[in-house]
């Protein structure tokens, strides 16, 4: 029997990225603001202190930071004629958990995405006509522009003090910067990172070759930095435990070095770790959210009542809340109906070992930054002529190894024994002349009618709930979109004088257990139709609106950028159209 | 009900930090004007706003909070606290406006003699765990407004037996004597050579903000060394250092920044942990900047009178430095720097910070075995926290790299031996 707590004006399911920015906007605006997190509270000093957190096999391996899939987890199948398994160990993407969410543990690459990426279908139908897209492509445009989320971009790069070089400055084009990105409004707060030498022979190879470098824009601090919240960040000191790992050195951008300690100052904001939300609770005429209903580690039912209901969690726990509470209609691929768990996405990455000759080149790979790295744009998005290439979709590349972990980052010659003394022998000869980039191939994917998200009929949860069932394959658009790029990373490596360039395409079917992002995509997707949209351009549900929904499960189709950018800029955007307009006057901000 | 409103009032005043600076100055603007006023009709009006907020200030400058909350149920000035002596547990008395259990049945006189004279109504004495030698410098009126706040404060039923003392300390006559070793009545006299701001800030450092409670060396009765003002004592497992800013652990110091330190927990060299990390955000950052800098310019111009910087620099070439050394630079340099430098506001300075060098190493040493939360105030939020690193090294580990940052980028303190490691360590865990 659940027991009911005094009403909150805004209840807030989970506490990472955008449920810090939401609780931090909507605290400024006076409301009362409460936020749920499933996972524990995290601290830096105490949590991953720098003497502790450079730990490879409890971070990286047996994944400490990431959710338990005791707790709870997903059932994946390829096709839809195929049975879904649960998956028990993490693989493909690593859902996060706990306050900071994957704030705590991503690598800080803080990209905006093109401003053809939000008007896609319109974009590519244009330029190509809209036979050349596949039949099940089922992209569409936003409904929300990049000039509208340029100042909140803005936002959150100033807030995290993003280090990177502008491309262009108020239409501007600027040397050493990303020349395909959107005008922005002013420089990055901060200057990019020093670049490590493979990165710096990546960059000269490229510009060689004709492309334009650019270093990444990183969250990890190349200076000391003072945000507008007055929280301070430190530099970065390289030490490469940066992904899967929290920051003990208050250098890398998260919530808790960002927003957390002005938050939590405030009286009229409060936090709940431990408990996990199980559902939306709706009023008799399904319009409107009562608040939530959340379960403690005591096993405790609690109803928290609230005025206004923001999901913040990661993206397949947002759609499974929707889906559990039953609102908005639930997609049907057969039918090709119903908006919630469609359009679910994720990345199509690879990647090139390179081998160098081990007289001339030291690369020390384990000085490095979780989002270091000289990248060039010439093949994402539709910044190339697609149309001799049979695909559409892209993505950046780039020398951006973030590591020479000892366990994870031994790159040896194809052919060489996995164990023993030949092995020892070539991670000893390779070690400092090897270059393994982690993402060096950052595709997108776009969203099919096959590729997306329900119940599954058979396994449930803890709490006797049904588990979301993944169903999810590449198809041959992403295969050869990633084939052709590869290809074209690969020559960069060539140019850089390497003796031994090992191509690792993207194929498929699409592995689970293969850890490509954790950037899972879509599900409850913005638009500017309800029939084929979960949220409207301010990730108001269309069904019920005092219900929001933060996170990359809005995004129609995933770009071939890191989300976390684009992610913030949404979040800000919302509680922007929140502040201003919905609170003045409750109802639907868009009449469909 | 006027009370009450009034009381709701200055806790919600508190509670906003963002304007807790420009409230407190408007306050304090007030608070002068009251003060005029109340003077003219000889009898103060208890109810007047005015000395009621003036009371209030004055009762954060002391921190009577600090001591004095009910540890159990967080309500401030019910009493209960444990306060730490060297002699032992001292409980904290309720001094809500309770009839029964707080000092709600009290006389103004009452009250002015327990806080100024360290005397109970029925004229047994306090232990000075209550630092009534220090509130002897307060004006009567300033006692008087502080006891104005009480009145409006809830009263708590909570009856606390403040003596808990063996025997014979438990024998509170036993103070008499003390107080004529050690207690020096008479208030504040400015001093008519200095300037408004030293005095204001004199009045603040002698009176109630007791900086010498922790700060002075004490004798082995605990009474205040008076020859040695402020040049640091160990007090709850801290060394609070030498703060006489003429020539002691701050003497790099300027007044900006001994003033930022006491705001905002945090300056260019160094953030406010343990029992400092209490005094500035229950106290420093809830003062007007006003009496901040003067408590700053009174600091910086004062000078220790007491032996101290006399230790030779330990030599580099001495095992205990090249262990230090290395340990430093594995662990501790990617923060603080290879020079000691750290990130100013964020990670201290250990060149510096006043208490790396002090002659007592026993901050450097909490800090290292069990880390420290520093400070968060509206100004400086981030509060950074020093990581513990008890687990991970010994005993003489620790004492190698206490002695390497106390001998290093110009300071020459005593070498740390094992063993002074090891009570620490001992001390702590028991804690």
């Amino acid at each position: 029997m659940a027991r009911r707590l005094p009403a909150k004006d805004v209840v807030i399911v989970g506490l990472g990225w955008t449920g810090s920015i939401l609780a931090n906007e909507l605290t400024d605006a006076g409301l009362e603001v409460l936020a749920i997190e499933r996972g524990p509270w995290r601290n830096t000093a105490t949590d991953y202190p720098p003497n502790a957190a450079q730990d490879e096999l409890r971070y990286r391996i047996r994944h400490e930071l990431f959710l338990r899939p005791e707790q709870t987890t997903f059932t994946f199948r390829n096709k839809m004629d195929e049975t879904a398994l649960p998956i028990r160990t993490w693989g493909a993407f690593m859902p996060p958990n706990g306050v900071g969410g994957g704030g705590v543990h991503w690598n800080a690459e803080t990209w905006r995405f093109l401003p053809s990426d939000f008007v896609l279908r319109t974009h590519l139908t244009q330029r190509y006509g809209a036979r050349f897209l596949p039949q099940d492509m089922t992209i569409q445009d936003w409904g929300v522009t990049y000039d509208e989320l340029e100042p909140h971009y803005d936002a959150f790069e100033y807030l995290c003090g993003t280090c990177g070089t502008a491309g262009n400055l108020k239409g501007q084009i600027q040397d050493g910067g990303n020349p395909f990105e959107g005008s922005r409004s002013r420089p990055y707060p901060n200057p990019a990172q020093p670049q490590p030498f493979s990165h710096t022979l990546f960059a000269k190879a490229a510009r060689e070759l004709g492309y334009k470098p650019f270093p990444q824009p990183s969250g990890n601090m190349s200076r000391a930095y003072v945000n507008p919240l007055g929280v301070r960040l430190g530099p970065c000191t390289y030490c490469g435990f940066c992904e899967w790992f929290g920051c003990g050195n208050y250098s890398k951008a998260s919530p808790q070095t960002t927003i957390l300690p002005v938050l939590v100052r405030k009286p009229n904001f409060v936090a709940r770790d431990n408990c996990e939300v199980t559902r939306i609770n709706m009023d008799a005429s399904g319009r409107r959210a009562k608040g939530v209903t959340f379960v403690d580690t005591s096993g405790q039912e609690w109803e928290q009542p609230a005025q206004l209901v923001i999901l913040a969690a990661y993206t397949i726990f947002n759609v499974q809340l929707l889906m559990l509470s039953g609102i908005g209609k639930r997609y049907d691929p057969a039918k090709n109906e119903g908006v919630i768990g469609r359009n679910f996405t994720h990345q199509t990455i690879s990647d090139v070992v390179s081998f160098f000759d081990k007289s001339k080149f030291v690369f020390n790979p384990f000085i490095a930054s979780g989002a270091i790295g000289m990248c060039i744009d010439e093949f994402n998005g539709d910044n190339f002529d697609h149309g001799p290439h049979g695909f559409v979709g892209g993505g950046y590349m780039g020398q951006v190894q973030t590591n020479g972990r000892p366990i994870e980052t031994t790159p040896v010659p194809p052919g060489t024994p996995r164990w023993g003394a030949k092995w020892k022998q070539a991670v000893r000869d390779n070690y400092q002349c090897a270059l393994k980039p982690g993402t060096g191939v950052h595709g997108s994917m776009y969203s099919y009618r096959d590729v997306y998200l329900d119940l599954d009929p058979t396994y449930r949860d803890r709490f006797d709930r049904p588990l979301v069932r993944i169903t999810m394959d590449f198809h041959d658009n992403e295969l050869k979109q990633n084939a052709f790029l590869t290809d074209k990373f690969a020559e960069i490596f060539t140019a850089m004088g390497a003796k031994q360039v090992v191509k690792e395409y993207r194929k498929g079917p699409y592995d689970i257990t293969k850890y490509q992002t954790t950037h899972l995509c879509g599900g409850a997707v913005m638009g500017t139709d309800p029939k084929t949209s979960a949220l409207n351009r301010y990730l108001q549900s269309w069904d019920v609106p005092n219900l929001f929904v933060m996170g990359a499960s809005a995004f129609p189709q995933n770009a071939g950028y890191n989300p976390t950018g684009t992610v913030a800029a949404l979040a800000y955007w919302s509680a922007k159209a929140i502040r201003e307009q919905y609170l003045k006057n409750p109802g639907p901000l868009v009449h469909a | 009900m006027r009370d009450r409103a009034l009381a709701l009032f200055a806790s919600a005043a508190r509670s906003r930090p963002a304007s807790a600076c420009a409230c407190a100055l408007a306050c304090a603007a007030v608070a002068l004007l009251g003060c005029a006023a109340a003077r003219a009709q000889l009898v103060p009006d208890s109810q007047d706003f005015a000395i009621i907020e003036r009371g209030r200030y004055l009762a954060t400058v002391a921190d009577c909070a600090a001591c004095h909350t009910d540890p159990a149920t967080k309500q401030p000035f019910a009493g209960g606290q444990p306060i730490e002596t060297p002699f032992g547990i001292v409980r904290a008395a309720n001094i809500t406006p309770d009839a029964q259990t707080g000092i709600g049945n009290w006389s103004d006189d009452d009250f002015d003699a327990a806080v100024r004279r360290g005397r109970m109504p029925d004229g047994g004495h306090l232990y000075p765990a209550m630092p009534y030698p220090y509130f002897a410098r307060m004006s009567k009126d300033d006692v008087l407004a502080m006891r104005a706040y009480l009145r409006t404060v809830p009263a708590v039923y909570n009856p606390v037996k403040t003596d808990q003392l063996p025997f014979p300390l438990s024998i509170r006559a036993g103070m008499a004597l003390w107080n004529a070793l050690y207690f020096e009545p008479g208030e504040f006299e400015p001093d008519a050579g200095q300037s408004a701001q030293w005095n204001r800030g004199a009045y603040l450092v002698r009176g109630p903000g007791h900086c010498g409670a922790c700060h002075t060396p004490k004798t082995f009765l605990g009474g205040d060394k008076s020859d040695r003002r402020l040049e640091g004592y160990a007090i709850q497992g801290w060394f609070a250092p030498n703060i006489n800013g003429g020539n002691g652990g701050i003497a790099n110091w300027s007044v900006t920044d001994i003033a930022e330190y006491l705001q905002k927990g945090h300056n260019r060299f160094a953030a406010a942990s343990g029992p400092m990390q209490e005094v500035v955000e229950r106290s420093g950052s809830q003062m007007t900047s006003g009496d901040v800098e003067a408590i700053a310019t009174y600091l910086e111009q004062q000078h220790s009178e007491g032996a101290g910087g006399s230790a030779t620099v330990v030599a580099a070439n001495d095992p205990r430095m090249a262990a230090g050394s290395a340990i430093y630079t594995d662990l501790c340099s990617a923060c603080h720097k290879k020079d000691g430098s750290g990130v100013a506001y964020l990670i201290p300075n250990l060149a510096g910070a006043a208490s790396v060098a002090a002659r007592d190493p026993t901050s450097v040493l909490r800090v290292l075995i069990s880390g420290a939360q520093s400070a968060a105030t509206a100004a400086e939020p981030t509060a950074p926290a020093m990581p513990a690193y008890g687990r991970q090294l010994n005993d003489a580990q620790i004492a190698a790299v206490a002695t390497y940052v106390r001998n290093s980028w110009g300071h020459a303190s005593t070498p740390v031996s094992a063993g002074e490691v090891g009570k620490q360590r001992k001390r702590l865990s028991a804690d």
